[in-house]
């Protein structure tokens, strides 16, 4: 054996070297630092697909008319079932036709430049095309009636409308975000009286909450036909 | 390719998301620009496409899908959206819930009440009225299928006149010197409809007939009653409609009448037979049913006794009956003919359409004997406005076409240069008309031949009414406006009158006004759906039998050949539907295809049987049929069961211009039906072909069914009424349920709670009133957006149909008894399926449903493997069809559109359960038995499939889980399905040793 | 010290005197033909990746191993812009050719872990002058495996899902399912596998580093090597790393085709829902994986002159265990058909008839001839020390272990417990062509391997000589 190695070390002692000394570090660096490097790369794309690049959270979309809910809901006082009319019979809240709008502005404001594509749309009977702020993907079937009826308010998860100027999604809408709620409803329920009131908070969730969940039959819906079919 | 992806995007600019009616308004306004037409020029529908062809456009598309997946992230972003409300909101509508009209669907004329489902007024699912006589909540297959029909892009969509795109207006300008001229002397005038129950557009004709002097109205339909209408005149004298009330018969004689699955008033019938059949607990009181018949048919499954005759032997067979002694097959008919005395007045002897008048005549001589008529059998005047001998007007037409008497011909809807008898000659005849205008739903074979053709409109499209089998009269409202330019016959009518600006809506209304209608009643007629107690009376008569017309002893000798309508494409008018092409026929389970059928002895004797191996390969032999001088190759079929030495023929294929869909499919023996012998006739001859093999779309495999396994593996659970009654239990001896029972908790995994405020969901399916009849198959089809995959990809073994009906013979290969077995998903509470997905994508929900989340799945079809059950269905291709613009708005909204490469299954409509779960938790209540229930459980006509929950004791499921004769499906697999079946129990007549 | 000299093999060698009383039998046959020394045995070896241009053979194998790969290729593209229809698979066969061809090539995959790990641990000192080879087969044949389960899904392009990750569902991968413990029975497999090879190849890269006339062959070489001076440290620690892998891959061995067989064991269809799946298929696969060697073993050894290193003793002792594996295997099929008819169960008899009789019926029986009779041949000295016997067989063996597969997976599924959804499968033409596509990927990796590596462990085989011996007796204990 060790004579082997003799003539293998006779051997190398004669040639010239290939590699710096610094090669030595390189190759250290590079081989465990290969670790950290895909790790960090995973962490990178993983902040990614929770920023509002891809959730949209916080986005403000450009609306034929700039309407503001700050001004509506804060400011004027208006019901969100004023306009939303379905959002405690059908799963969709229901996005007010022209003629609701052309209710009021019928009478006031009757000629700001603001509303001119409102009164167009009445006019010509063409709609408005607004574009959609919050958009769940059509493998989910999300029911508002019935989130609604069980205590879970507007704020909750479109946030303080009645504080945006321009509507934005307040929340992030992935599926960890809903199943949270799913999970632990208790954390997140308020008597139904609340649901429509944007500045609700809770005093004493910690007890408020579990009687809650009691009181209205509030169930840990996680199956995934809950949501998907 | 690249133009069409830009029509695509064209016409998304154009309709965007629109809701409601609007969508409509601009998708007609669309309908009538050049883009739009050439955008349903399309080729081949995406629901039938054969898809293992190269890399078409869709599989471009899958391209960059699955490269930008690949690339990763950038997928998840979703696209920007809008949001597109109302200008002015309806009224009733509420964004996001369905809501249901009442209208009626015609078939031959007649109607049958339906209830339309419409989301933001977009009709997506068709279901039975409950309160319609013909119904009662039921629907059948064509009915179901018929919401296809609407959005079918082949659809007609413009005027055309001599082919080229014309206008209504022009049509009516076109019109004008035939009308002036026929104001004379209208004798050449003609009219062609088909059968037509309408009284508006009764009246309508009556007032056109008496404008034009001479005018003559002729109706023709292939699949009519006629040799019901003469049977009736032979025996009661006049035209008269007979209707049958089952409820009241313990005895039922059907001389090779189909009248489960088939006919006027068929569902109502079935739902009446099925309710005196059912053994209970309390009720082992059961009818019997005897069947004469040639093939077998949904009626002759359900028999206690069937008899195998060739067509010819009818007569003979049904005068020995009313004689009660015969010379062969003695013993049946004695006892048949015993069994029917003993129930005089409570039983019924019924002909069905296809046998020669004088059996009809026959049957109602010995139902007045008996004393039948006015407690099962009921007599009142014809539905129809005009009833005649279809066949006898249309030789007459014909033949003043060939005479040149002919100056001007009108047809509404028919369809005669494909489906008229092939001695009329009617391509001749109809090139000697000088002015032929058509209306119809496709630009069809005689459309083709038309100097002018409107397109109809949908009986969704358009206002009318009609009459039910008892006579009972719904209004047809629409649900929708025509997508296609439609015109309704009311129209046409109308033109012919003068009065162009009446709509079908003024025209309706106006009539029932006339009749002493007013706003009330009116709007009560379209809630309900029919006009309370419209319905024909009833009126005693009786009958005498006729005089012979063909001596018992000389019989013709050969084989026969047997001409009936297809049991899925009806007379040729569902070619184009995919749905109903794809849907497996009743006995033989083949799809996208005719056949002739043999018995197995006259196949063997003719020495066309096609080898086991073939069978086993879904290939059979081409043989050539020679039948009176016309020769036709068709692929030979073996049915146990069928009559020997006759071969069976289905009409309805071979169509050449219907759609994409329909032309050129199957085999056209339209020339095999001749006047004098419009359902077949002695001397055929059968030869195999010099190209012999032939490939067959079969859902079940054929041969491979031998009895033994069947029920060693205790797939099938039946038996006799006196076996019941000696030991109600007695399926369950010697199988695996106890061992079951006693390893309750035989498992390693905690076993799941399922007490409330869950639910658990459970189906029970009672095999005992099960006809095959498929209607469920389709209502599943309908309500979960399942995708047809054409006959390519079912021949590979890839239907995706959620729900089968399962065919099992027992007994000997000649006349064997066939059970009919739906299985949709059993639900199981221990799935073998669940433990295996390595992603979770299949789960077992609070309520013990395996929920199957599409978009989480990857597709290892893991699950399906070790499904003992085998009803998971995996999208091997891009099956469901996301581009054709008119199948978008059919789609049910609440259920996601499977994607390649996912697995799909029964979830007991989940999105109704669903939709339920929230209604009755916003009322802080439990969902109440029969609030929900499945779309198969919903459209059963015989009641056969019940679901509902188990955690409350007295639903209707539960209960009938308590039935001794209520058995699992492979219990010693110990998956504890939600599924399970009730046995099948026959009342065989004692005397009759089979 | 004394230590490391436990881990090379030790040669007994004989005054040849004794030779004349000793019958020859008696005499074991070397693992190194006579006459080499250290120099002949470098030189030999490492010429053949320095200085010797390929050989023909090389040449045309590399050329058609190339135009498969392009095959493979062409199928993966189809496949994934058009769908898993392109397959035979349907309702009721949800899996074919893709799983099928996966066990079968994880079955080839052990032999190299299998000879360099247990032989190793057993010191089979006749291992060394294949067990580089048979490493890198397993890592390239681990590749051709890997192909499918990542491709067999409906949208591979989301297969990450099976990995456990945090994600934004709030939602873990299904542990419970056999086909999760697969991805890392296998991914760990592979990964072990591709060390204990490179570790063992770095004294040879060393070698070949300072052999190797072009500058570039030396970088390349030399970054292989990774410093390797073969000074007394680095052979401790080499001795100690290797030792290490050994020790932590032969469970592998075992644990990768029992995990890989309860993806069938562990479901309910009969012909699958079997408890002796997993010593059943790791015979198996030991089985396979030394044909395989065999296969490319002899033929390489021809056309590379290497007689002298691959001993006709090596063929003979793979020939032994392919005799001992086959004969498990052979005992599986009888007990699978005693398992149904002793079962009673009406699914398993049936299931068991139709394989032998049904419309499968040949495959079975071409199953038993190529795994239950061929490899009797190996009772014979005369075809164990036959190279073409040896091939024959071994071919025998590849052609049966894919055909077990055969009727294992796809005929239990394609009639399984309710007659009214059974069905025929065949594989289509894609199914063949990602098959032989992957062949093609698998000799495209291997011809590469014997160009630019040495085959054969110059330093191992070095120590096979009388001199290592002779000076490994003088020094130390």
């Amino acid at each position: 054996m060790r004579g082997a190695r003799f003539h293998e070390e006779l051997k190398q002692q004669s040639m010239a070297q290939i590699f710096h000394r610094s090669a030595n570090t390189i190759s250290r660096v590079t081989i465990f630092g290969a670790i950290f490097i895909v790790g960090f790369i995973l962490w990178v794309i993983g902040g990614i697909i929770r920023s509002p690049f891809f959730t949209n959270q916080g986005v403000e979309r450009e609306q034929p008319v700039p309407f503001s809910h700050q001004h509506h809901v804060a400011g004027l006082g208006i019901d969100c079932r004023y306009c939303h009319t379905s959002v405690e019979t059908s799963s969709f809240a229901g996005i007010p036709p022209t003629q609701t709008c052309m209710n009021c502005h019928a009478q006031i404001w009757t000629n700001a430049a603001m509303l001119e594509p409102v009164r167009a749309s009445f006019a010509t009977n063409k709609p408005i095309v607004w574009s959609r702020v919050h958009r769940l993907p059509d493998f989910v079937h999300f029911y508002h009636s019935i989130h609604v009826s069980k205590g879970i308010g507007c704020a909750t998860c479109h946030g303080r409308i009645d504080k945006m100027a321009l509507t934005y999604q307040a929340a992030p809408l992935t599926m960890q975000w809903c199943i949270e709620c799913h999970r632990n409803p208790e954390l997140y329920v308020r008597p139904k009286d609340q649901v429509f009131n944007m500045s609700y908070v809770a005093t004493d969730q910690a007890t408020l909450g579990p009687k809650l969940v009691k009181e209205y039959g509030i169930q840990k819906l996680t199956a995934c036909s809950t949501c998907h079919y | 390719m690249s133009d069409k992806t830009l029509d695509f995007k064209q016409f998304r600019e154009r309709v965007g998301d629109l809701r409601g009616r609007e969508y409509w308004r601009s998708l007609e306004e669309l309908s009538r620009s050049d883009a739009f037409d050439e955008f349903f020029q399309e080729e081949f529908p995406r629901q039938a496409v054969a898809l293992n062809n190269g890399v078409d456009r869709r599989n471009f598309i899958k391209l960059m899908g699955a490269s930008v997946a690949a690339a990763g992230l950038a997928a998840c972003r979703q696209p920007e959206q809008s949001i597109i409300p109302y200008v002015r909101q309806p009224e009733n509508l509420v964004p996001g819930k369905p809501m249901f009209f009442a209208s009626a669907f015609t078939l031959g004329g007649i109607a049958t009440g339906v209830l339309v489902e419409s989301h933001e007024f977009r009709p997506t699912k068709i279901e039975g009225n409950p309160d319609h006589p013909s119904s009662l909540g039921a629907s059948d297959a064509y009915m179901q299928a018929s919401i296809l029909n609407l959005y079918d892009p082949d659809r007609s969509q413009v005027v055309r006149r001599l082919g080229d795109t014309s206008t209504w207006s022009e049509f009516i300008a076109a019109l004008q010197p035939v009308l002036t001229a026929a104001k004379t002397n209208g004798a050449g005038l003609r009219l062609l409809t088909q059968t037509i129950t309408s009284p508006t557009l009764g009246a309508q004709i009556q007032q056109v007939l008496a404008m034009y002097p001479g005018m003559k109205w002729h109706q023709w339909e292939a699949v009519n009653r006629d040799n019901a209408r003469e049977g009736a005149k032979m025996a009661f004298g006049n035209y008269a409609n007979v209707i049958y009330d089952f409820t009241k018969a313990n005895v039922v004689v059907a001389l090779g009448a189909n009248f489960l699955d088939e006919g006027p008033g068929h569902l109502r019938y079935a739902r009446d037979f099925a309710s005196r059949r059912r053994v209970r607990k309390a009720t082992t009181a059961i009818n019997r049913l005897y069947a004469i018949e040639s093939s077998y048919t949904s009626t002759g499954t359900l028999a206690d006794h069937r008899l195998r005759i060739k067509p010819s032997q009818m007569e003979s067979i049904a005068r020995a009956i009313a004689a009660g002694n015969g010379s062969e097959h003695a013993d049946f008919i004695a006892a048949a003919a015993r069994d029917l005395k003993a129930n005089a007045g409570k039983s019924i002897v019924i002909a069905g359409d296809d046998q020669p008048a004088v059996v009809h005549a026959i049957a109602h001589a010995i139902n007045s004997q008996l004393g039948n008529i006015g407690s099962t059998v009921l007599i009142t005047d014809s539905i129809e406005v005009a009833p005649v001998n279809q066949l006898e007007s249309l030789r007459e037409l014909t033949t003043d076409m060939h005479n040149g008497a002919v100056k001007a011909l009108i047809i509404l809807g028919c369809n005669p240069m494909f489906d008229a008898p092939a001695d009329f000659r009617f391509h001749e005849a109809m090139t000697k008309v000088p002015f032929r205008a058509h209306l119809g739903m496709y630009y069809d074979e005689t459309a083709m031949l038309s100097h002018w053709h409107v397109p109809e409109v949908h009986s969704l499209e358009t206002w009318s009414d009609a009459r039910a089998h008892d006579g009972t009269i719904s209004i047809i409202q629409p649900l929708i406006a025509p997508l296609y330019n439609g015109r309704s016959p009311h129209e046409v009518m109308g033109a012919l009158i003068g009065g162009l600006d009446q709509s079908p809506y003024d025209t309706v209304r106006a009539y029932w006004f006339s009749k002493g209608g007013n706003e009330d009643t009116w709007k009560k007629w379209l809630h309900d759906g029919v006009m309370a107690n419209s319905a024909l009376p009833t009126r005693t008569a009786s009958a005498a039998a006729p005089p012979a017309t063909v001596e018992p002893g000389n019989l013709a000798t050969g084989i026969e050949l047997e001409i009936k309508h297809d049991p899925t494409i009806y007379d040729g008018r569902f070619a184009n539907n995919a749905w109903l092409q794809e849907l497996p026929k009743p006995q033989t389970k083949i799809v996208w295809d005719n056949v002739l059928l043999l018995s197995p002895k006259t196949a063997d004797r003719l020495n066309v049987r096609p080898d086991d191996g073939d069978v086993n390969e879904k290939r059979t032999w081409i043989v050539k049929v020679a039948y009176r001088g016309v020769e036709i190759e068709l692929p030979v079929w073996v049915v146990p069961g069928h009559a020997d030495d006759v071969a069976t023929v289905f009409f309805g294929y071979g169509r050449t211009h219907q759609g994409k869909i329909a032309n050129n499919l199957g085999f056209n023996v339209y020339p095999f039906r001749f006047s004098d012998a419009m359902h077949g006739g002695a001397g055929v001859e059968i030869k195999k072909s010099d190209k012999p093999i032939y490939p067959i779309a079969c859902t079940q495999e054929h041969q491979s069914i031998d009895p033994k396994i069947v029920r060693e593996r205790g797939v099938i659970m039946a038996g006799t009424i006196g076996e019941y009654v000696k030991n109600p239990g007695f399926i369950h001896e010697d199988r695996g349920e106890k061992a079951a029972a006693e390893e309750e908790n035989a498992t390693m995994n905690p076993p799941y709670s399922y007490d409330p405020p869950a639910y658990r969901w459970a189906m029970s399916i009672d095999t005992s009133v099960c006809t095959g009849c498929n209607g469920c198959v389709i209502a599943c089809v309908s309500e979960n957006n399942i995708a047809m995959v054409g006959k390519e990809e079912v021949h590979r073994e890839r239907e995706m149909h959620w729900l089968r009906i399962d065919r099992y013979y027992k007994g000997d290969v000649d006349n064997p008894e066939v059970y009919h077995q739906p299985v949709p998903c059993m639900q199981c509470e221990q799935a073998p399926c669940e433990p295996v997905c390595p992603v979770g994508a299949t789960s077992h929900s609070g309520d013990g449903l395996n929920d199957m989340t599409y978009n989480r799945c990857v597709g290892t079809r893991y699950c399906s493997n070790n499904c003992p059950y085998k009803v998971r269905r995996f999208n091997f291709f891009h099956y469901a069809d996301y581009d054709t613009p008119s199948l978008k708005p059919m789609r049910n909204p609440h259920v996601s559109v499977r994607t390649r490469g996912v697995m799909e299954k029964c979830t007991y409509c989940v999105q109704r359960i669903t939709a339920a779960k929230v209604t009755s938790e916003r009322e802080n209540r439990r969902i109440k038995d029969g609030e929900v229930t499945t779309a198969c459980a919903q459209a059963c006509p015989t009641e056969a499939i019940v679901f509902g929950d188990l955690n409350d004791p007295n639903s209707n499921v539960s209960q009938l889980k308590l039935e001794p004769t209520d058995y699992t499906l492979l219990p010693e697999l110990n998956t504890r399905p939600r599924t399970t079946y009730l046995a099948t129990i026959k009342n065989p007549n004692p005397e009759i040793r089979s | 010290m004394s230590d490391i000299d436990q881990q090379s093999p030790v040669h007994e060698v004989r005054p040849t005197t004794q030779a004349d009383k000793i019958p020859a039998r008696f005499i074991p046959q070397p693992v190194l033909e006579p006459g080499h020394t250290f120099a002949s045995v470098t030189d030999h070896i490492s010429s053949i990746v320095l200085r010797r241009k390929m050989p023909i053979g090389w040449m045309i194998g590399f050329g058609i191993s190339c135009v498969l790969l392009m095959v493979l290729g062409a199928t993966i593209t189809k496949l994934i812009f058009v769908g898993v229809g392109i397959w035979g698979i349907n309702h009721p066969v949800g899996w074919g050719f893709d799983i099928l061809n996966f066990v079968w090539w994880i079955g080839i995959g052990h032999a190299g872990t299998l000879i360099s790990a247990i032989l190793l641990l057993l010191r089979q000192e006749w291992r060394t002058s294949i067990n580089r080879f048979a490493e890198a087969m397993t890592l390239f044949a681990v590749a051709s495996a890997g192909l499918y389960p990542a491709l067999h899904t409906g949208r591979p392009w989301y297969d990450y899902w099976l990995f456990p990750y945090p994600n934004t569902m709030g939602i873990w991968p299904q542990f419970r399912s056999p086909l999760m413990w697969d991805v890392f029975a296998v991914s760990t497999y592979a990964t072990v596998s591709l060390l204990f090879w490179y570790v063992g190849l770095v004294p040879d890269l060393a070698t070949l580093r300072d052999r190797s006339r072009s500058k570039v062959g030396r970088f390349i070489y030399g970054m292989g090597s990774l410093g390797w001076r073969g000074s007394a440290k680095h052979w401790h620690r080499y001795e100690h790393a290797y030792l290490l892998l050994a020790g932590l891959s032969t469970p592998l061995v075992l644990s990768v085709h029992t995990i890989v067989s309860f993806d069938f064991a562990v479901s309910q269809i009969p012909g699958w829902h079997s408890t002796f799946f997993p010593p059943y298929f790791v015979a198996g696969a030991v089985y396979a994986g030394f044909a395989m060697v065999l296969t490319l073993a002899i033929p390489a050894r021809k056309m590379f002159k290497l007689e002298g290193f691959i001993t006709m003793k090596h063929l003979e002792n793979m020939g032994k265990v392919m005799l001992a594996t086959g004969m498990i295997v052979f005992y599986s099929y009888i007990t699978e058909v005693f398992y149904a008819y002793y079962s009673g169960n009406p699914f398993e008899r049936y299931m068991m008839m139709d394989r032998i009789f049904g419309p499968y019926w040949k495959m079975y029986w071409m199953l038993i001839l190529c795994n239950g009779l061929a490899p009797q041949l190996m009772w014979i000295k005369k075809c164990r020390s036959s190279a073409g016997w040896l091939l024959f067989t071994a071919m025998f063996a590849n052609v049966g272990m894919w055909l077990e597969r055969f009727v294992i997976i796809p005929e239990s599924l394609h009639r399984d417990f309710l007659p009214s959804s059974w069905g025929m499968y065949h594989g289509t033409v894609w199914d063949w062509s990602m098959y032989i596509g992957s062949i093609g990927l698998f000799f495209f990796l291997l011809f590469l391997f014997l160009r630019f590596l040495p085959m054969i462990s110059i330093f191992e085989m070095r120590t096979m000589l009388p001199e290592a011996q002779a000076h490994s007796e003088e020094g130390g204990h």
